[in-house]
């Protein structure tokens, strides 16, 4: 089983799709394996991070398990 | 009673209100206020996307929180998401109360509140392809007069 990156706003034309798969693991270690560009953008200092729909205050020491879901949260947009 | 509702096809902000309306018969008055896409800058459509385990969530605890403040009868928000064309309505926040002055605060707090920390990612496009709009100053300004 997998766990599942969501990227909203402008990070799912980065990504090239709203959602990837990837292996569970340590954060550090999904993200080594993503595009440098992208991966660089996601851990930007304005991008929130969730965890299964739960806003994260600090993105260090993340492992996915499988099954999870981690949503990067750029800047929402104004009106 | 909160009815917060997150619309992916067009809504007629007329009927919903006179649905609203009626479910809030105590009411001495109602305000309600329309935000629809502004047809300027060569807009040919806008686009919103949410986040569902977390949009539709913090709505409806911004609607707990108006009901906390402001003594109403009820509060309506619907907002649309996907994608609209220029004079389409995104979003309906009507608030009814005893009184006017509660249901006109109630209103102006959720829509400022709405406006800068909804999970809403909107771009728009225009002859030049798709945008997406960045937050504004403004939307800041307008949450901290609110304390």
């Amino acid at each position: 089983m997998t766990a599942r990156l969501v990227f909203l706003g402008r990070l799912e034309d980065l990504a090239g799709a709203p959602e990837r798969s990837v292996a569970p693991g340590p954060l550090e270690q999904v993200l080594a394996g993503l595009p440098r560009d992208l991966a660089v953008s996601l851990l930007e200092p304005n991008v929130r991070i969730a965890l299964n729909g739960r806003l994260l205050t600090d993105s260090g020491g993340i492992t996915l398990g499988a099954g999870d879901e981690l949503a990067f949260l750029p800047p929402v947009s104004g009106g | 009673m909160l009815d917060v509702r997150l619309v992916d096809a067009p809504f007629d902000p007329a009927d919903e209100l006179t649905r609203f309306t009626a479910r809030v018969p105590d009411a001495g008055g109602v305000v309600s206020f329309v935000g629809k896409v502004r047809a300027d800058r060569g807009v040919e459509a806008l686009d919103i996307r949410h986040y569902p385990p977390m949009t539709l969530p913090g709505f409806c605890a911004l609607g707990e929180t108006a009901l906390r403040r402001w003594r109403l009868d009820g509060l309506l928000i619907v907002h649309r998401i996907g994608e609209m064309a220029p004079g389409a309505p995104i979003v309906l926040v009507a608030g009814g109360a005893r009184h006017r002055r509660e249901a006109f605060a109630a209103t102006d707090f959720v829509m400022d509140h709405l406006k800068g920390e909804s999970w809403l990612w909107k771009r728009e496009r225009t002859a030049a392809g798709w945008r997406w709009i960045e937050p504004r100053a403004q939307d800041h300004a307008d949450r901290a007069r609110w304390g």
